[in-house]
């Protein structure tokens, strides 16, 4: 099977900053692929150019296949992305944000409609379908914004920071539709502060200044670094770190 | 196409349920226009006069009926004596008084030379020049209406071309049309684009297949549509309720204002290239662009009169030129012929903007 990425020494260069500093790495197709690093790490950079939101420096990447020089058009029909800042319109209802980013992904009317109501009836929301998300609870409007990011059913999704601001027991709810969508055969590209989100994924990466220092399933990262849990693991690998936040 | 009317009525809710929005849109053009309709305006109506008439002959009594019937004056005394006009000015009571000495008539039939006194009050010189102008021009209108033959004498006739009841409207209307568009359709597209960039939906539609080319035309479509209602909402307000002549073609004005409202949509995307959050948009397009528009569109304060580089710098200002169009069209009813050098300015304009504007919203992707 093709990778669902494959990064190699992907590069970003600010002036004399460089912020992703030759990582490689492959994602495989249905993993959950934890991305963690502290802030100013880099991981947001490298998750844009992955996205097709900026271009490499230097090095080769392909996502879904796909080169991220040349086929970046290719590659946002192949992908879902969700943001750190919450990402869908507030002055929206439930139901009009979905079928505006079903519409941009060019879903058919029938379809949209079928996958609109399932999606409405899974996340419980059947009461709020008709309510501006802007009247939301943040955790409600999360789950909504990863379903949303997942409708037109991409190779892979990338989450950036999505659990940021909400509470363990909607985080926990909303890593049952992670699941519900890596089952689905999609590959999850997830960004995190949370060290006990990193024990929920297939493999995580760890991002100090610019380079990745420890990539593997979170037991065996455990086992290696002699850390009781996650926390223990990041702590001894991010504390090397030279660059301060940014 | 369809990802395109997809995106048009997503803008359409955005509009339609923002307050904000909406009364910039609308409510801003409305109160320009009425503001400078009625209360900016050079005309002034309803003035208090007083006539003393020591003649009481035929022809004094017509010109009174004259003034009378001005919508200028408030017809609102009538004295006997200039000492008591004294009074009535140091009671703010009158702005102006009109005197007829004894034997008018009589002077202007046999010698063909009468002579009237005007009193202004000095204190508000703009108002008392106007007031004289109004009163000279009933005066000469009723001398004219007299066929006797005797060659009465004629004064210098000022007659002010396009505008002879001194309609002060008529010099604010283009202009205002102007300025509505150039905050109104630059402050809205520039904020709207620029709100995407803040709540980070600009990411997600930038990482989805919808083409950037597309986002920055499906923002303009709504406010083009929208802005048109507006032309026409002005113009109604202008032309019924302020008066306003349309001597030219309705569907050449339509068009041009239509370019210019395109150019000021261009302009409003370019803005939103360059801010980053929404104060800034609304900063930019506001106050950035309110000042130059007023001064150099020609409407407030007459280009002619500034010196050089100043008039060099009101060429780049997209207002002048469409100000310059209204006034053509709408006041002179010229045609398409005298306005095209203009037009192609706009066009140019509009073309230069929308490819900057492109141009750097692809970039910032790099």
């Amino acid at each position: 099977m093709t990778p669902a990425i494959v990064c190699r020494n992907l590069t970003k260069q600010f002036g004399a900053f460089r912020a992703v500093d030759a990582i490689s790495f492959d994602v495989q197709p249905g993993e959950i692929f934890g991305f963690l690093g502290a802030n100013g790490a880099g991981k947001t950079t490298a998750m844009r150019m992955l996205c097709g939101l900026s271009y490499p420096t230097s090095g080769e990447a392909t996502v879904a296949g796909y080169d991220v020089y040349r086929e970046q058009e290719k590659i946002k029909r192949k992908i879902g992305y969700m943001s750190q800042k919450f990402s869908l319109y507030e002055n929206l209802t439930v139901r009009e944000n979905i079928t505006f980013f079903g519409g941009i992904y060019g879903l058919s009317d029938k379809v949209l409609k079928e996958k609109r109501e399932a999606m409405i009836g899974t996340l419980g929301l059947s009461n709020e379908a008709g309510k501006l998300v802007g009247s939301l609870p943040l955790g409600w409007k999360q789950k909504l914004a990863f379903s949303v990011a997942v409708l037109h059913d991409p190779a892979i999704v990338f989450l950036d920071e999505p659990t940021g601001g909400v509470d363990p027991i909607t985080r926990r709810q909303f890593w049952d539709l992670i699941y519900a969508a890596a089952d689905r055969g999609i590959t999850v590209f997830v960004t995190t502060h949370y060290m006990d989100e990193a024990e929920y994924c297939d493999r995580i990466s760890i991002m100090v200044d610019g380079r990745i220092e420890a990539l593997d399933a979170p037991r065996l990262l455990k086992e290696r670094y002699h850390a009781a849990d996650m926390q223990d693991v990041f702590y001894q690998l991010a504390r090397k770190a030279v660059r301060s936040d940014n | 196409m369809k990802q395109l009317l997809v995106f048009v009525r997503k803008e359409f809710y955005h509009v339609f349920r923002d307050r904000r929005t909406l009364l910039i849109l609308f409510g801003l053009p409305v109160t320009q226009i009425l503001l400078f309709g009625y209360a900016l305006t050079s005309e002034v109506k309803n003035a208090a006069i007083s006539v003393v008439d020591q003649s009481k002959d035929p022809a004094t009594q017509a010109i009174t009926e004259k003034v009378r019937a001005s919508t200028h004056f408030n017809l609102a005394y009538a004295d006997q004596t200039v000492h008591q006009l004294e009074t009535r000015f140091r009671r703010n009571e009158i702005k102006c008084a009109l005197v007829f000495p004894e034997g008018f008539a009589e002077a202007l039939t046999h010698t063909g030379k009468a002579r009237v006194q005007i009193l202004t009050d000095g204190s508000d010189p703009n108002t008392a020049t106007i007031l004289t102008n109004y009163l000279s021009a009933i005066l000469t209108d009723y001398i004219g209406q007299q066929q006797a033959g005797i060659p009465y004498r004629i004064d210098v006739q000022t007659r002010m071309l396009y505008n002879p009841e001194m309609n002060g409207s008529m010099n604010f209307i283009p202009g205002v049309m102007a300025l509505i568009f150039m905050i109104v359709c630059t402050t809205l597209t520039s904020v709207s684009i620029v709100r995407e960039k803040e709540t980070g939906t600009m990411e997600i539609l930038l990482v989805s297949p919808f083409r950037p080319v597309l986002v920055l035309i499906a923002k303009a479509i709504p406010y083009l549509a929208l802005s048109v209602i507006n032309f026409l909402l002005i113009l109604f307000l202008g032309v019924v309720v302020l008066d306003m002549p349309l001597r030219g073609n309705f569907f050449l004005l339509f068009g041009e204002s239509a370019l210019f409202i395109i150019t000021c949509l261009s302009l409003g995307l370019m803005i939103s290239t360059i801010a980053s959050t929404q104060q800034t948009a609304m900063l930019i397009s506001m106050m950035g662009m309110m000042l130059p528009t007023i001064l150099f569109t020609g409407f407030l304060f007459p280009l002619e009169n500034m010196p050089r580089p100043l008039q060099i710098i009101s060429n780049a200002i997209p207002s002048r030129w469409y100000y310059l169009i209204v006034k053509s069209v709408m006041l002179k009813g010229l045609g398409f012929g005298y306005v095209w050098k203009e037009t192609l300015i706009l066009a140019g304009m509009a073309t230069a903007l929308l490819l900057i504007s492109l141009k750097r919203f692809t970039v910032r992707l790099g």
